[in-house]
């Protein structure tokens, strides 16, 4: 605690687990995240706990089922194809009320897809992900920082809730090294009470079941409901999001993960230009921001979602703005966009925008240079008011293809 | 006077599902005295599989776990190896442990896990209602190959003692039949025997039993231990595969 380590992000997720006290891990290869299991098999057992490389995601995800249904902290992690796979082992983990916590540092999909940084697997996190009806709590880090620190409020939450949590990163927060300072104390397991649920030892006590299913007549509606009424608490009580240079905004840039470290630089250059933009994060994207947004709606009319993915999170976005504002998207699935590219978008935007006042004062500014990347993205001086349409500014096609890791 | 013949305790006093004739009735009682006989039953964390024994979680008196159809030995390994001093068995289907979870078979016992599986034998799929398995005989009818299963069509039927012996890791493979009375205790014998293994540490133990499916193979229950005697005996010898001797040493 206190000391800053420079480390990459998948690191300090697997440092973060084990300091809060994570003692089992099961994982499978895959590209962005095989430096979560290499960590993991010296580090768990170094502090006494468990590391399996199993045969597959779908093994994986079961032996966490096993070792999480012991009453003991566990982690998983993967990258979007094998998050599809460990998807009915998670299913069942809501279905049993187990805690689990696990991380997808998500790459381009769909199918094998690539091995780049993407946000293609919102939906997949945050409206359940297997089958059946329930919900995965979704932290979304934007920082190396925030990787090594959000394991605890995952395993904080997912014991609180008895249901799943997972980070939700990508092959960017994966892969980048950063300064990362743990904020709490390290988590003795042997402090932490076994819950009165968990298997094993029964000297003394009746036994216990672990089980997902309910045949009784009418007895799984009731289950439901109640997971419904806990979810809807969740919701109530656990959202966490980030705000900045809101006050005065005119025009509010809505993102989460790596999406918001580029929009907070595009903020920046417009803020350098007197320009009024302001950020909202999400940093848990299950439960959602609603009411949060819903209510920044009622004084800003123009957000602008940016999002490496095609257009998932601007559909919750809207959601939660029900139309009292324009929201438009800027999309880039399965690319990554620079600053330069989110901030002409944010220009254009922005003399858009009425009243006029804010207008005018763009008219101030002088028109922007040619920005870096984007070839069709030129900033025209006098645009018309934006129509509820998407604003989709394509770039230049990079090949990043890299060969080798699948 | 003494009660001689009791409900072992390892078993919770309720009444089973399965029909008459079914094996799996018997196969619990088997494995609840030898919980009783090893003195293990409260230290003991069984896996019931999808499959008929899905109930088992209700019928076994011991702590229990329901997972996803074929992932009881990767269950079991998350369980065995955060709780390594809890006995912890994986009761499973021929759909369940030779199908749908064959990888999970294979690596638990290459990595030589410390669990005890005992794997039923009917040659179908008893709970869907009587699809082919990957252990139905040829020429045998089921409901996904109404004219007998053809080996053109739907392959061999799976031995999975005899494929499990190539495996260094499996440390106790033996298959018996629960369709005699001399069967039943040759059975229980040889689940005493896969959870003592477990008990003294010896790595991968699986018993495969051989069992009856009167209501999917369209029998009464005598025809059952017929078929098991005269059908399935000729493909699936008893015997056995693997023993702790020839590899012995602790894990
Ligand atoms: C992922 C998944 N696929 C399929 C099923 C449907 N299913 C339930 S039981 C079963 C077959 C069970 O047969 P077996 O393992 O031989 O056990 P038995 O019922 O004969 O004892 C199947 C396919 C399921 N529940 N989950
Ligand atoms: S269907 Fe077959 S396996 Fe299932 S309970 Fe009936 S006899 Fe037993």
């Amino acid at each position: 605690m206190g000391e800053k380590i420079l480390m990459k992000g998948n690191e300090a997720l697997a440092e973060g687990a084990v300091l809060a006290g994570c003692r089992f891990f099961s994982g499978y290869p895959i590209t962005p995240q095989n430096e979560v299991p290499e960590y993991m098999s010296w580090r768990l057992p170094e502090a006494g706990g468990t590391f399996i490389q199993a045969e597959s995601e779908v093994s994986a995800i079961n032996m966490l089922y096993g070792a999480a249904a012991t009453g003991i902290r566990t982690m998983t992690s993967s990258s979007s194809p094998g998050i599809s796979l460990k998807q009915e082992g998670i299913s069942y983990c809501a279905g049993a009320d187990l805690p689990i916590f696990f991380a997808n540092v998500v790459r381009g999909g769909p199918g094998l897809g690539n091995i780049a940084a993407s946000q293609g697997d919102y939906n997949q996190s945050v409206k359940g992900g297997g089958h059946g009806d329930y919900h995965t709590i979704v932290l979304a880090p934007n920082s190396v920082d925030e990787m090594g620190n959000f394991p605890k409020k995952c395993y904080e939450l997912a014991e609180k809730y008895r249901m799943p949590a997972m980070i939700l990163a990508d092959g960017i927060l994966g892969q980048m090294m950063e300064p990362v300072e743990f904020k709490f104390q390290p988590v003795d397991p042997a402090n932490l009470k076994k819950p009165d649920w968990s298997l094993g030892n029964a000297a003394g006590r009746k036994k216990r079941i672990v089980r997902s299913y309910d045949l009784r007549e009418g007895e799984l509606e009731k289950m439901n409901w109640a997971r419904a009424k806990k979810f809807q608490e969740i919701e109530d009580r656990e959202v966490q999001f980030e705000e900045k240079n809101i006050n005065d905004a005119q025009l509010v840039l809505v993102a989460y993960g790596t999406s918001s470290r580029i929009a907070a630089a595009a903020m920046k250059m417009a803020r350098d230009k007197g320009i009024k933009v302001g950020l909202f994060r999400p940093i848990t994207l299950w439960p959602f921001p609603k009411k949060q947004l819903a209510k920044l709606a009622q004084r800003v009319k123009n957000f602008l979602v940016v999002e490496m993915s095609q257009g998932q999170f601007v559909d919750d976005v809207r959601l939660a703005i029900g139309g009292t504002a324009q929201v438009d998207l800027y999309a880039r699935p399965a690319g990554i966009p620079s600053g330069e590219e989110v901030f002409a978008v944010v220009e254009k935007l922005y003399q858009s925008i009425k009243p006029a006042k804010a207008v005018k004062k763009v008219e101030k500014v002088k028109p922007a240079k040619k920005a870096k990347s984007p070839k069709k993205a030129k900033p025209t001086r006098k645009l018309k008011p934006v129509k509820k349409k998407t604003v989709k500014i394509k770039t230049a096609k990079k090949a990043t293809r890299k060969g080798g890791r699948r | 006077m003494e009660l001689v013949n009791k409900k072992p305790s390892g078993l919770v006093d309720v009444k089973m599902h399965y029909c008459p004739g079914c094996g799996h009735g018997i196969v619990h009682r088997l494995i609840a005295e030898v919980m009783d006989e090893l003195g293990i039953r409260e230290r003991t964390v069984g896996i019931a599989p999808v499959g008929c024994a899905v109930f088992a979680d209700d019928y076994f008196n011991c702590d229990m776990i329901q997972g996803p159809h074929g992932r009881g030995p990767a269950i079991a390994t998350g369980i065995k190896r955060s709780q390594p001093d809890c006995i912890v068995f994986s009761y499973q289907g021929d759909g369940d442990l030779a199908s749908i979870g064959m990888a999970e078979t294979i690596h638990s016992a290459a990595r030589s896990e410390n669990i005890t599986i005992i794997f039923i034998n009917n040659a179908i799929y008893g709970m869907t209602g009587g699809q082919m398995a990957p252990t139905t005989l040829l020429g045998q009818p089921a409901s996904t190959c109404p004219t007998g299963r053809d080996a053109k069509v739907n392959g061999y039927p799976i031995k999975v003692c005899e494929l499990l012996a190539q495996l260094e890791g499996a440390r106790y493979l033996e298959r018996t039949s629960v369709s005699s009375a001399q069967g039943v205790i040759k059975t229980k014998r040889a689940v005493k025997k896969a959870f003592q293994n477990q008990v003294e540490g010896k790595g991968f133990s699986l018993v495969e039993i051989l069992s009856m499916c009167p209501t999917n193979w369209g029998m009464n229950s005598l025809q059952g231990v017929k078929f098991v005697d005269e059908k399935m005996m000729p493909i699936y010898p008893l015997g056995v595969f693997r023993s702790t001797e020839q590899e012995g040493g602790q894990r």
